[in-house]
């Protein structure tokens, strides 16, 4: 079951509704973290135990720092000297358990998800072949384990440093870190954005029935209509990258983007939907990705939670670290204030930028792909104010159409080219990849039927080329503003009842599912 | 508040920073330049900025700023 599948869509989700309806308020988060364990448990099995491990080391560790926190605001009643003394040892033993509490979810996380890379890459330094002294393990990565870990990370963090408080209900807790619709892809949510509305236990309402119904209906259109008719043809070209170049492997890097982003924002779509209906509001993830006009505003439109996490828990603590204040005098002191600006991110984006990649997933194409935007993120800071420059003297509006059409497509070349290096097969096929985009590079793959091999006729192209143009239309109208369901809402009831019928109806005929179609799994569910 | 005024002015100008209450929610401040400002305060007030300080709230305005300065520089 996945947030795709009719058990989820039409038994799950209804029947959950409604028996969130019938129950006193009170029971509420309980029924809900009853559905989320049931919902994990029947996809993972066994791997709940990693959960629940998770969940335990977070709730016990946040309980302690509070409790650290108390003594060290019971400290005041003391004499200054004696009350100084406490509060410096309770803020060690803090920092001690916080320490201790994070190893549990981080460990778990850094063993499953990387153990076997690191190792192999040992072995081979060590004797040049891939089994060492290391030997390969057969590990199983807990789904949603890279989610739930950060949302651990976060919830003690923000209790060590007084944001939130210790939540003291285990089951309650549990929920936070179980929710259903979030455990497959997230969005990373913090504590304080959703654990109020999760235990409110808040009445159904007709609005948020219909517009998380809707969002859903969303989500299936961009996963179902684009992101699984195009898997088959990127997986094609990206399993046998080696029988392709020129434009067939342009095709793959730019088809592959968009999957990406219908799959991943389609799938968020669905998660947003869902606890929209249970009144609860998830933080969005997305906001129109390909508009960004430089590499680091893509990553505040791209995966927006894990953005705002890197920021939050890498980002500003490695900056404001003692080292990393050292380091910033330092770099001020020699090279000056603007230099010194510059070179006091260099490290905190370096980590931040190390942290994305690995996230992703072991391997060095995620490496790469991590530093591949730290270096484009340096470059701009670096020449941010030379363009400025520039296009001052030149008398260039640098909001104007002509720059901004520039820097539309040089995000869009930095967005397709990462991609390529994110799908593809490891770093080596990655710029194999990459280098056979300039060798064979010929007009004629657009008439001599090339385009289909992949496994997709005329048609399939016509119709993905037709809900991509949708997207695209639908992303103008949120970047200008336009609150669409609050749109379509205000519009009589039988032109509305219509355009919600297409909606429904475009979904289940150019849908691809059933017959000739293999099921897509959920691409992040798989980091 | 007229030292954090020029600070402001001088790392991200343009900005009307005597009534701009989303300075950080709007991105007026990025997290770079939140970085550089972190380091003037501290040089200048004589300050430490934790990053249990660096939220939203406490940057979004002037105002915002000047306060935390002078919470920070009662607790030091």
């Amino acid at each position: 079951m996945d947030y795709i599948s009719p058990l989820y869509l039409f038994v799950f989700l209804p029947g959950l509704l409604l028996l969130y309806a019938l129950i006193p308020k009170k029971y509420r988060w309980f029924l809900l973290l009853l559905a989320s364990y049931c919902f994990y448990f029947l996809i993972s099995r066994q791997l709940i135990v990693f959960l629940l491990a998770a969940t335990g080391a977070a709730y016990a560790g946040g309980l302690l720092i509070g409790a650290q926190e108390a003594r060290s605001s019971a400290a005041q009643a003391a004499q200054p000297e004696q009350a100084a003394a406490i509060r410096s040892r309770a803020l060690r033993t803090k920092r001690l358990i916080l320490f201790a509490a994070i190893a549990v979810p981080a460990g778990l996380l850094l063993f499953l998800k990387y153990y076997n890379f690191f190792g192999s890459n040992v072995n081979l330094l060590l004797s040049h072949s891939p089994s060492g002294p290391l030997p390969a393990l057969r590990l199983a990565l807990p789904l949603g384990i890279s989610f739930y870990t950060l949302q651990a990370v976060s919830y003690l963090v923000d209790v060590s440093q007084g944001k939130i408080q210790p939540d003291r209900h285990p089951g309650r807790f549990a929920l936070y870190m179980s929710f259903f619709p979030i455990i497959m892809e997230g969005p990373i949510c913090r504590y304080s954005q959703i654990a109020p509305a999760l235990y409110a236990g808040q009445p159904l309402k007709g609005k948020n029935i219909s517009f998380g119904a809707q969002r859903i209906l969303w989500g299936l259109f961009k996963k179902l209509v684009i992101a699984d008719r195009l898997n088959p043809m990127v997986n094609a070209i990206f399993n046998h990258h080696e029988q392709y170049s020129g434009l067939v492997v342009v095709l793959g890097a730019v088809c592959y983007a968009f999957q990406l982003y219908a799959d991943f924002s389609g799938c968020i779509d669905i998660t947003i939907g869902a606890g929209e209906m249970f009144g609860v509001s998830l933080p969005e993830n997305f906001r129109q990705p390909f508009f960004a006009r430089t590499a680091s505003e893509f990553w505040r439109r791209w995966h927006m939670t894990l953005g705002a996490w890197l920021k939050d828990y890498i980002f500003f603590p490695v900056s404001l670290s003692r080292l990393g204040k050292k380091l910033t005098k330092k770099a001020r002191r020699t090279f000056g204030r603007r230099a010194g600006q510059i070179a006091q991110t260099v490290l905190p984006l370096a980590a931040v930028w190390l942290c994305s990649g690995l996230w992703h997933g072991a391997g060095w194409n995620y490496i790469f792909y991590g530093l591949y935007y730290f270096v484009l993120i340096l470059l701009e800071t670096i020449l941010q104010p030379l363009c400025e420059k520039a296009a001052a003297r030149l008398s260039l509006d640098m909001h104007g159409p002509l720059i901004r059409t520039l820097q539309t497509v040089k995000m869009l070349l930095i967005i397709f080219t990462g991609e390529l290096f994110f799908r593809a097969n490891g770093l080596r096929a990655g710029f194999a990849m990459l280098g056979s985009v300039f060798s064979g590079f010929s007009w004629s793959v657009f008439t001599d039927g090339t385009f289909l091999q992949f496994g997709l006729v005329p048609g399939d192209f016509a119709v993905a080329g037709a809900a991509l143009l949708i997207v695209l239309l639908v992303d103008i109208l949120h970047e200008r503003g336009v609150h669409i369901r609050e749109q379509v809402s205000g519009w009589k009831l039988p032109l509305r009842w219509c355009f919600y019928y297409a909606a429904i109806l475009a979904v289940i005929l150019f849908g691809a599912y059933g017959t000739g179609y293999l099921p897509a799994d959920m691409i992040y569910a798989g980091f | 508040m007229d030292k954090l005024l020029a600070i402001l002015e001088e790392i991200e100008p343009g900005n009307d920073y005597a009534s701009e209450t989303r300075l950080i929610d709007d991105g007026l401040i990025n997290s770079i330049s939140l970085l550089t400002l972190v380091s003037e305060l501290e040089d200048a007030f004589d300050i430490e900025i934790l990053p249990a300080d660096l939220i939203p709230a406490n940057f979004n305005s002037a105002r915002s700023m000047w306060a935390m300065i002078q919470r920070l520089q009662k607790e030091s």
